[in-house]
């Protein structure tokens, strides 16, 4: 749901960024935010909730509540709407609280 | 360890402008802050300011934020952190951040905060659901993204951001169905709310939201009217068929990284909830301060005069001389006195009443 | 009221507008019903027809005699509450902000509505403005019947997009 024409804003010429969003191809673009691109394309529950897995989205866009947090090329608790999206990024649903994973 | 003589947390309209002002002393200013882009919130602000030209009226945000961060780029000795959080803030004035997975700690001999506030949320029934979004985040969404949020909106809060973002939503292309506000008057400027009046969207006070309904997203909403007491009457709730429910219910001043480091905070609900406890901009941190939105909710024009008089009493506190201080100050002064004087500033004038009181 | 819909009475509205008269040649209307710290309107009128003073809360006061209708006023004013009305022949011709795309065309007939949203009557698209100056805030100008004066505030949004 891209806004394609704006009074105020211009949109226009960005390039196309491919991503995988639980192993789906998905595109967005240049500028997006993981979140962003995500939305942009109809998805709207990006995680899941700690406990009893309720569907999350984001709720502030700015980086302060945490409810979009996901598993980002293998690193949890990433907040997506404050990330930016980058060629071939692959994006989970987080469950849970994460695991830290030693890097090789 | 890194140094620098100031720091600046935040580069919204209140950091832009304390840089500005200490730069122009003669200190050096590290500027820091999480977002690539500079700005703050002024970075999705389409609309025209209010306020009178000295805080650029009639101009769109987005445009004055150029303006802005402009004024910092011929100086040497400033240093701009973009994408840099800090994460700790100590009372020896040592600071903590984070950048690209670096660790870092910079000392500073003054810091000012302008770390602004978050936005604030409220309980109903399944208020957690992917559809249900904070106002400014929607118009972060837009405005920023130039994405639509969803097709049809009920916006929960008739504020100045409430009313605001309607409107913005309504020139994205995305409907609003109605705006709800719980009191018994319409929140923000009675211009915002004329202009939806206009374009056929409702607003209703003495009404709030109930619940959001639907499985993996928002497919509706329920909403009921308030009575005296706040309290939801039942029986007249109301169903209305939105794939989104935006939240505009105030903004909370973002005071962590001073209490961490032992300022004190006093809730002054006048002023947003938490505020640091300030004198002449300064916590009880010395030569710590804070202004804009972390120090009151206000607007953007508030927050540019805030910054610079932050600035100009830092930079004396450095012993730098400030060209014309005392004229400075006392026109800064009168800016603030003209946004407050009205009706709007009712709330502020009554909160610092109350800070004054406390120091 | 207003404080609760944002809608003003008939009564507030007239009280804004200058005589028939005064009409005959075009005159800003400016609906600011409430004091907030502004003053767009007086510090951009060429012709310091609009006063809000020392107190930039106080209400904006138009001058109708040192008014021209030149509209500098209505793409100043942040919150879109000025207009540029004016009768002739029959026709009330009223110049009105406007943020939306797309645009009308000069000539097109469009549906005009009122101050709670709603459709009145149809209007003859005068001329549409955009220029630097204006920084994306449109100027429509239509002419509907002179019986809608004072109903008539401006022209329906329709998402071409």
């Amino acid at each position: 749901m891209r806004i394609k024409n704006h009074p105020i804003l211009s949109f226009d010429g960005r390039e196309t960024i491919p991503f995988y969003f639980n192993d789906k191809l998905y595109y967005g673009v240049e500028g997006d935010t993981i979140a962003s691109a995500l939305v942009a394309n109809n998805v709207k529950a990006l995680t899941s909730s700690l406990h009893l897995e309720r569907p999350r989205g984001f709720y502030c866009a700015i980086g302060n509540c945490a409810s979009c947090n996901m598993v980002v090329d293998g690193e949890p608790n990433v907040r997506t709407c404050i990330t930016p999206l980058k060629k071939d990024m692959r994006v989970y649903r987080q469950k849970g609280r994460g695991r830290l994973h030693a890097k090789e | 360890m890194q140094k620098s003589e100031v720091v600046v947390v935040g580069a919204g309209p209140a950091g832009l402008t304390a840089a500005h002002e200490l730069l122009k002393a003669g200190a050096e200013v590290t500027l820091i802050d999480r977002n690539a882009s500079l700005g703050g919130q002024l970075i999705k602000q389409t609309h025209k300011f209010f306020g009178s030209e000295k805080q650029y009226a009639a101009h769109r945000g987005i445009d004055i934020l150029e303006r802005l961060t402009e004024n910092l780029i011929p100086y040497e000795r400033f240093h701009l952190l973009s994408e840099t959080t800090v994460v700790g803030f100590y009372h020896d004035k040592v600071l903590t951040c984070l950048k690209d997975d670096r660790y870092f700690k910079l000392q500073a001999d003054s810091v000012i905060f302008a770390t602004g506030a978050s936005e604030q949320s409220i309980p109903f029934e399944n208020n957690d659901l992917p559809g249900v979004y904070a106002a400014g985040a929607v118009q972060t969404l837009m405005n920023e993204y130039g994405i639509k949020p969803g097709q049809r909106v009920l916006m929960v809060g008739s504020g100045n951001i409430g009313l605001i973002v309607s409107y913005q939503l309504m020139q994205a292309g995305v409907d609003v169905a109605a705006v709800l506000e719980a009191s018994e008057r319409i929140g923000g400027y009675l211009v915002h709310a004329s202009k939806l009046r206009r374009l056929g969207v409702e607003i209703r006070t003495n009404m709030s939201i109930k619940s959001a309904i639907g499985e993996a997203h928002v497919e509706a909403a329920e909403a009921w009217r308030l009575d005296e007491d706040w309290q939801g009457i039942e029986g007249s709730e109301e169903r209305y068929d939105v794939d989104t429910i935006c939240i505009a219910v105030g903004l909370s001043p973002l005071t962590e990284l001073l209490e961490q480091a032992g300022a004190e905070v006093e809730y002054i609900s006048e002023l947003g909830g938490n505020v640091p406890v300030l004198k002449d901009y300064e916590t009880t941190i010395e030569g710590v301060y804070a202004c804009g939105d972390l120090a009151n909710i206000e607007e953007a024009s508030s927050a540019m005069v805030e910054g610079r008089i932050a600035g100009i009493r830092a930079a004396q506190a450095l012993d730098y001389t400030v060209e014309n201080a005392e004229m400075r100050l006392k026109a800064l002064d009168d800016e603030l006195v003209d946004l407050r004087s009205g009706p709007p500033g009712d709330n502020v004038r009554r909160g610092l009443k109350k800070m004054e009181g406390l120091t | 009221m207003i404080e609760k819909t944002g809608i003003p009475s008939k009564a507030q509205v007239k009280a804004e507008f200058p005589t028939p008269e005064e009409l005959s040649r075009p005159k800003a209307v400016i609906e600011c019903y409430k004091e907030i710290p502004c003053n767009p309107c007086e510090t951009s009128c060429p012709f310091d027809a609009i006063t809000v003073g020392e107190d930039i809360n106080a209400r904006p006061q138009i001058d109708f005699d040192a008014c021209t209708g030149c509209g500098i006023c209505v793409y100043s004013c942040p919150g879109l509450a000025i207009m540029v009305a004016r009768l002739k022949n029959g026709e009330a011709e009223m110049k009105v902000p406007y943020e939306f795309t797309p645009l009308p065309e000069k000539g097109e007939i469009v549906n005009v509505v009122d101050r709670r949203g709603d459709v009145i009557t149809e209007g003859r698209v005068l001329n549409v403005s955009k220029s630097a100056k204006q920084d994306r805030t449109a100027l429509v100008h239509f002419a509907v019947d002179e019986k809608y004066l004072y109903d008539a505030i401006s022209i329906e949004v329709s998402y071409g997009s």
